[in-house]
């Protein structure tokens, strides 16, 4: 097992010359970038872990003179609070991260497109974005930053849900493919990319791809920043290096009485207990967008699962029959079983109802709502059931 | 209710008269007035030239673009799992006590109203809860009382 312990790194809110990196960034050409990029291994900080080079070379092969680069801030996820913090402390390094993107990929715009709960954070940033279009425009960029509010709909932090909230309808996602590389914002060549993905390119840039693959394993290379809440004595915002185990994490951050971690948030998955030590927080075991969540044993786990239920429930858009439908009868289901009107073997049905919303359901919030709901219902089907 | 007199026409002007003008020319609204009518849903329509029932469609997708009457101060508590499991419920029920109203009810002066939200990104510092767009968090029964008591004042 390529297990590295867990430590603690300072690469997102580290203060750097911004202007320094934006003028080294200026004279690399477009292919040096992305290069730089996909050699740092860089997956995706919002949770899919999409590589980020990948993405960029994508949208830079296309010929389209108009494209986009847009910065995914509806951080919406259950227990993520990170990327609130990385623009609260840093915004000026996702404003240079989306110039770099846009310098990489040929895009002379960029929008962020932030949840409105965050709303509070704008006149500060306004003033941030103020000052970073004044100092590229001396450095000689041809680029600049929209601001797009959202207006509480989880789904919007769903690539093709936000571009169409973007647009000004309804924020239903989009068939794929054509992916957003190829059709995006506005039916243009578009990157969409995380508020910490964008910042962590700029720290590749600035320290080049060789310095950053010293830290985190094969699959999962890097530090993250992770959202840490629950039964914790020391909840908030801690970066750590990819590839500690689940026990690891646990020793430093549980209450000495942990019997589950919810890696990923709602959408994520439950590891119990006895998973600890076998399980790597990273794309080789459970993926993160940075969400965790600590249940020691005095949480019913029912409460949770129904809680993520009823989460989902609310927050689905309805477009589609699978994610509408499956997640309310998810809901009603484990109610009735608690109460004793269905019999405990019909979790099993409910079980395979999940699982055919991870096939069934148009976009990922139908496809990992069996995610929590399987993993919950397998390591404490007990505690559904009585 | 609300007339929106000019403002649907300022809005338009500030924001363009495209379809990717709707939804800032809603938000707007409702950071004036915290709800939008339906008057005001078809002055946008004719302003945009789209149908009223696309200007709805859009914005009953929204849980922030209310289309039922709201207070002048809209308190969201976060319902979800970790506010919920340090103490969301007595916080609701103080706000009640204090409003004399239920979640989902304004107050009959229309100052206040109390609903339920989810996720709004303040797991570490739950239980937390929304005032309009400003956050208040690590919140007790006592403090809560001092919050709500600070917005009837103004």
């Amino acid at each position: 097992m390529d297990n590295k312990g867990l430590t603690k790194v300072d690469l997102i809110f580290e203060s750097v010359d911004v202007r320094k990196v934006m003028t080294k960034a200026f004279e690399m050409t477009s292919e040096e970038i992305i290069q730089e990029i996909l050699e740092s291994g860089l997956k995706g900080r919002g949770g899919a872990g999409f590589p980020t080079g990948l993405k960029w070379k994508y949208t830079a092969a296309e010929k389209d003179p108009e494209k986009y680069i847009v910065c995914n801030a509806d951080e919406g996820e259950p227990g993520t609070f990170k990327d609130r913090e990385i623009l609260d402390k840093v915004a000026s390094k996702v404003y240079a991260g989306m110039a770099i993107a846009g310098k990489a990929m040929g895009a002379r715009k960029g929008y962020i497109y932030l949840r409105g709960e965050y709303r509070f954070l704008l006149p500060q940033l306004f003033v941030e974005l103020h000052k970073f279009h004044k100092m590229i425009n001396e450095i000689g960029y041809d680029f600049s930053i929209e601001y797009r509010m959202g207006s509480g709909a989880y789904i919007c932090g769903e690539e093709s849900a936000l571009f169409e909230s973007i647009e000004g309808f309804r924020g239903e996602p989009r068939n794929k493919p054509p992916y957003p590389t190829v059709s995006g914002l506005f039916s243009k060549p578009t990157s969409i990319n995380n508020v910490e993905t964008l910042v962590t390119a700029v720290m590749i840039i600035e320290k080049g791809p060789q310095e950053y693959v010293k830290l985190g394993t094969k699959d999962s290379r890097g530090s993250k920043v992770f959202s840490i809440s629950g039964d914790t004595p020391i909840p908030g915002i801690f970066e750590l290096e990819l590839g500690m185990t689940v026990q690891e994490f646990v020793n430093e951050f549980g209450d000495g009485d942990t019997k589950a971690v919810q890696v990923g948030g709602a959408s994520g998955f439950c590891v119990p207990r006895k998973k600890f030590a076998e399980t790597i927080i990273g794309f080789e075991g459970v993926p993160t967008g940075g969400s965790m969540k600590l249940f020691n044993s005095s949480r019913s786990m029912y409460n949770v699962l129904h809680n993520y239920l009823d989460f989902f429930t609310e927050e689905s858009c309805g477009q589609c029959t699978p994610c509408r439908v499956g997640c309310q009868q998810l809901l009603k289901g484990v109610e009735k079983v608690k109460k004793g009107e269905a019999k405990s073997t019909y979790l099993n049905e409910l079980v395979k109802l999940a699982d055919t919303m991870k096939v069934a359901s148009k976009c990922g919030l139908g496809q990992s709502v069996g995610n929590a709901f399987r993993s919950i219902v397998e390591n404490f089907r007990e505690e559904i059931i009585y | 209710m609300y007339h929106t007199g000019n403002l649907v026409k300022e809005l338009a002007e500030k924001h363009g008269r495209k379809r990717e003008s709707l939804m800032p020319i809603l938000q707007d609204i409702v950071k004036k007035y915290n709800y939008l009518t339906d008057e005001s849903m078809v002055e946008v329509a004719t302003e945009l030239d789209i149908s009223a029932a696309e200007v709805y469609g859009t914005a009953s997708f929204y849980t922030f673009l209310d289309t039922q009457e709201r207070g002048k101060n809209v308190i969201r508590v976060c319902k979800t799992i970790t506010c919920s499991m340090k103490g969301k419920n007595d916080i609701i029920s103080t706000i009640e006590d204090i409003l004399k109203i239920r979640v989902g009810e304004t107050t009959p002066d229309k100052m206040f109203t109390l609903l339920e939200t989810n996720c709004i990104g303040w797991c570490h510092k739950a239980p937390a809860m929304l005032i309009n767009d400003m956050p208040y968090t690590d919140l007790t029964p006592e403090t809560v009382i001092d919050v709500i008591k600070g917005y009837m004042r103004k």
